[in-house]
Parts: structure tokens; C-alpha cells; sequence
């Protein structure tokens, strides 16, 4: 896995987005996404897992597996889920350096940084805080 | 026309008062119905801070130069016209605060850390906000004092059969909320002010949802203490008021020492001024504290009844609007309530309500309102609350309305 790889999975999303017009079909486009993600199943859902800084409740399980990091989330805002599956996209199934490594230009480039009131935009950070910690916490079990 | 012959108003003329609502959001245009967060503020209170700066701006009370004595005047009339407004049997009972918030505080660390001792009881509701809530449990934790809690009906009522069970000797103080932020629910203040009067306590009211609604009279009231966010009822942020009976008042040690609030000064002792001097350390918020009147003043010439009745016909057009979708819920159904409408929709987030609402220039509030312990009561995570002013319209309601109908195809 290399950086270049994390870049085109963003390309894409950048493209993707640049094809609509409209803020409610980039909505849209986020709230599919939110919904075609599986759901957790509730024993996951517990208080450890939820990430503060968001006023919805959003849950991340992260596993390490041959060296590459797995995150799955749920979210009960759609938004919030279908936001969550854009970072899962780019970032799961990485290694915990590329992961570290990521700038995630692609969240300003959608322009979701703009676009997203601040709370929200705290709780996106949080999410991407959130990804990097765990893979900090593998990265030092593998040395 | 002047605006005191209206009767019910002119609400185009209305609108154009308040340069904010002129605001395009995310190309639409701005329907304001976050008015319980924050009021918008009319031209008047936007002119007063600008000039206050421009042509008056200087340190009050202490200074001898014209300015500093047009700047004491003007500060001093706002007090005078918030004695007014709530009928205050004196202005120097007014003490000017940073809100609400500040006022709690202020009589919990003052009256309460002087009056309460270990076992005492303090009575607040379910439906009371965060800043009624935690100075109380401070203060408590402090002394040894308990705190009781008034339970609430489905509709979102105070139990008043309830409130007469928990009210005994050990009560000293009760806090609740006039208008609730999250329901809209007009508490029976006077009744409950009465009761505690019964045994021995004293009655602090947050009064600052009411403020925008209607007319308060403390004396009628009763209240010992009464405390407003200048904010919520069109005057700037940052600017409230404590109102507290004489006896209270002279009795309660300073919340703060600096300047301002003392007569003499050595090492060895400090005398205090003279209310509401003993409570203002420091020099105080002065350029919203002279906008505050221009707000007050701005609801005195259209009118209480007229702003009442204009609000009551946005709720009752609302309401219906609300309830002709099956799948919306209204939180908060009281007999009695003021213009709020919180609600949640089947099988979507209120965080996702909010941020689709908002893609159609529509602001509205969601989540807890900082009121964790009502919503837990309810048993949600939140409501998404759309609250209506006086510059609010049908036509806006309606735009609601057009909105959820976004919502439910979007995110269902």
C-alpha cells in the first residue's frame, strides 16, 4: 500500500463530487453513501467506541489485519454516516503509517470543510482524529 | 404610521427593522427560526452600540469629564427602563449581569454559600437548562444541601401535586424556569412562587425565554429573584440582569470584589457600596448595557399584546403544519406555551433535520438545548426546535413546511 494509492481513492471522490451541481445532490450523494454502509451490529456500539465531538452518536471499530488497518462506523445520522464512509473509503484497509501520513485534502477540495457549519465539521475531525489514534496505537504494536 | 397604532403590525415594515434578514443562506433566503438560541437585533440596538462608540465611549460612574457623565447617564436610563419593564419596585434591585447564566451564579454563590447548610433543600424542575441546573448542584455539593427535582407531565407540564410533596421546612430555595427553552411550556410561576413562600423559601426565576413574550411584573409575581439574557429579547449578547428583592439583596455578601463595588478600601478592610453597586465589580459591559434599552424599547412601541398575538397565530399555524405529517412528533404540548415548536421526525436525526433545513437558507436549533435531563425524560437524544419572533411570517412557517418535506424524501 502507498500514499499514492490513499491519492486515488481521493481523485476519485473529488471527480465524483465535481459532477454535481448542486449542494443537494452532493447531500444526496452522502446520504447513499450513508445508507448503502453496513450497519454495526449493536454490541459494538458501546460508550469506548462512540467519538465525542459530534452531536449525533457515531460509533468506529478498527482491526489490524496482515498489517493493514480495517475501520467499519455507523452513525444514527445518515449524514454523519454517509460523511464517515467517505473517510472509511479512503483510509480502511491501509497501513497505519499511510494512515498517519494522510492530509486528507479531498475533505477541502469537496469543498465539505466550507460547507459543513463548524459543530459539524468539529465532529468530521474528531472522526479523522479518531482513525489516526488507532493507528497510532497499531503502529506501536508492531515495533 | 407609528408603530404604537398598530394593532397587529405591519410585518413587511417589521422585517425591514432587523438588516439580518435581508441575508441570503446558501442562496436562499435567511428564515430565522432559531429566535429561543438568540433574537435578532432591530437597526436601533445595532445604531446605539455603533454610536455609543462614536460619540460617547468612556469609563462610567467615576469619571468627572462630560463624556464620562453622558456615558453614566445613558448606562443608569437603561437600568431605569429595565425597572420598567419587569416593575421593579426600584432600579438599584436591577443588577446588570452577563445573562442568565451569570445570575444564577451570582445568587447561588452569593445567597446560596451564605444562607444554605448541610441537609437544606434546593428545588429545581426537569425541564430547567444547564445554567439551572449546575451552579444549584456546585453550590450543593458545597454545603451538604440536596437538590429536589420537579417531574414533569407527558405534555411537558410541570406536577404541581409533585412540587407540593417535595416543598417542607427544608426547603430554602427553589429555581425553576419561567418559559422552558426546549418545550416552550409557561410555567405557573406566581402558584409556585406562592407555595414556596408557604414554607419559608425564596423563588429565583430564569426568566430568559420569557422575556420576548410578554410583559413581567415581578412585584405581581412575587419573585425574590429574576434574572434575564438581554439577548433573547432583541438586545445584544453579553448583557443581563438580576433582579432581587431589597431584604436579599442587602443581606447577600459581594459575588465579586474589584473596583467599582467597594466605598473604602485599605489593607486591613474593605467597606462595600450600596446596591446594585456591591454587585457590579469591575467596569462594566457598557456598550451593550445602553443597546439593551433601544431592545426593550423597540417590543414597547409595537406593542406586547400585538407581539403575543402575532406569535401565537405562528404557533398555531405551525402546530398544524407539524402535525399534518405523520411522522413528526411535536415535543412539548402544553396548555401553555409560547411560540416554540420542538419535534422530532421517525427514523431520522435531528442533527440531519438541522443540516438539510439549512441547505434551504432555514435555521433552526438542534439537539439537547442543554437540557440533557428533560431530553432524558423524553427519552431522545434531541429535538430539532424552530422558534418564532415577532419578524416571523405565515409564509416562512410554510417554508418549514416545504422543508420537512425535503427532509422525509432526503433522509428517511
Amino acid at each position: 500500500m502507498t500514499e499514492n494509492k490513499i491519492e486515488s481513492v481521493e481523485n476519485e471522490l473529488v471527480e465524483n463530487f465535481a459532477l454535481f451541481d448542486t449542494w443537494d445532490e452532493k447531500y444526496e450523494y452522502i446520504i447513499d453513501l450513508g445508507k448503502k454502509l453496513d450497519q454495526l451490529p449493536q454490541e459494538y456500539k458501546t460508550a469506548e467506541r462512540k467519538i465525542k465531538g459530534c452531536q449525533s452518536s457515531v460509533w468506529l471499530v478498527s482491526e489490524l489485519k496482515e498489517g493493514l488497518v480495517h475501520f467499519t462506523a455507523d452513525s444514527d445520522s445518515v449524514i454523519v454516516k454517509g460523511l464517515v464512509s467517505l473517510l472509511i473509503k479512503v483510509l480502511s484497509e491501509k497501513t497505519p503509517d499511510v494512515i498517519l501520513n494522510a492530509n486528507l485534502d479531498f475533505m477541502s477540495k469537496i469543498g465539505l470543510m466550507q460547507h459543513l457549519a463548524q459543530t459539524r465539521s468539529n465532529g468530521l475531525l474528531a472522526m479523522v482524529k479518531q482513525m489516526k489514534l488507532d493507528a497510532m496505537a497499531y503502529k506501536s504494536q508492531q515495533v | 404610521m407609528a408603530l404604537d397604532t398598530l394593532l397587529l403590525y405591519d410585518i413587511d415594515k417589521i422585517r425591514k427593522d432587523f438588516p439580518i434578514l435581508n441575508e441570503r443562506i446558501n442562496g436562499k433566503p435567511l428564515v430565522y427560526f432559531d429566535n429561543a438560541a438568540t433574537t435578532q437585533k432591530p437597526a436601533s440596538v445595532i445604531l446605539a452600540l455603533k454610536s455609543y462608540y462614536e460619540t460617547m465611549n468612556a469609563n462610567i460612574h467615576r469619571g468627572i469629564h462630560s463624556l464620562a457623565e453622558k456615558a453614566t447617564a445613558e448606562y443608569e436610563l437603561t437600568r431605569e427602563k429595565v425597572r420598567e419593564f419587569i416593575n421593579s419596585p426600584a432600579s438599584d434591585l436591577i443588577i446588570f449581569t452577563r445573562g442568565v447564566t451569570e445570575s444564577v451564579n451570582l445568587v447561588a454563590q452569593s445567597y446560596g454559600r451564605a444562607f444554605l447548610k448541610a441537609g437544606d433543600e434546593v428545588i429545581i424542575s426537569t425541564m430547567e437548562h444547564h445554567s439551572n441546573i449546575v451552579p444549584w448542584q456546585m453550590i450543593c455539593n458545597e454545603k451538604g444541601a440536596i437538590l429536589k427535582v420537579i417531574p414533569i407531565n407527558d405534555a411537558g407540564e410541570l406536577l404541581m401535586d409533585e412540587y407540593d410533596t417535595l416543598l417542607s421546612s427544608r426547603t430554602k430555595i427553589v429555581s425553576v424556569v419561567h418559559v422552558s427553552n426546549a418545550l416552550g411550556t409557561i410555567n405557573p410561576v406566581k402558584e409556585i412562587i406562592a407555595k414556596a413562600h408557604e414554607v419559608g423559601a425564596v423563588v429565583m426565576i430564569d426568566g430568559a425565554q420569557a422575556a420576548s413574550h410578554s410583559y413581567i411584573d415581578v412585584q405581581d409575581l412575587d419573585a425574590d429573584f429574576y434574572a434575564l439574557s438581554g439577548h433573547k429579547f432583541y438586545g445584544p449578547t453579553g448583557i443581563g440582569v438580576l433582579y432581587g428583592k431589597r431584604e436579599l439583596l442587602d443581606k447577600m455578601p459581594p459575588y465579586m470584589g474589584g473596583g467599582e463595588m467597594i466605598k473604602e478600601v485599605s489593607f486591613a478592610k474593605t467597606t462595600y457600596n450600596d446596591l446594585p453597586y456591591k454587585f457590579e465589580a469591575g467596569t462594566p459591559n457598557i456598550a451593550d448595557t445602553i443597546a439593551l434599552r433601544k431592545g426593550i424599547e423597540y417590543m414597547e412601541a409595537i406593542g406586547f399584546e400585538a407581539i403575543a398575538e402575532h406569535e401565537h397565530v405562528l404557533l398555531a399555524h405551525a402546530t398544524n403544519m407539524l402535525t399534518s405529517f405523520p411522522d413528526v412528533k411535536i415535543i412539548g404540548t402544553a396548555n401553555q406555551k409560547v411560540s416554540v415548536c420542538s419535534f422530532t421526525i421517525e427514523g431520522v436525526h435531528p442533527q440531519d433535520i438541522g443540516i438539510i433545513l439549512d441547505s434551504e437558507g432555514i435555521a433552526i436549533r438542534t439537539g439537547h438545548h442543554c437540557t440533557q435531563p428533560l431530553m432524558d425524560r423524553f427519552g431522545i437524544p434531541g429535538t430539532a426546535r424552530a422558534s418564532f419572533a415577532l419578524y416571523n411570517t405565515k409564509e416562512e412557517v410554510d417554508q418549514l413546511g416545504k422543508g420537512i418535506e425535503k427532509v422525509l424524501r432526503m433522509a428517511k
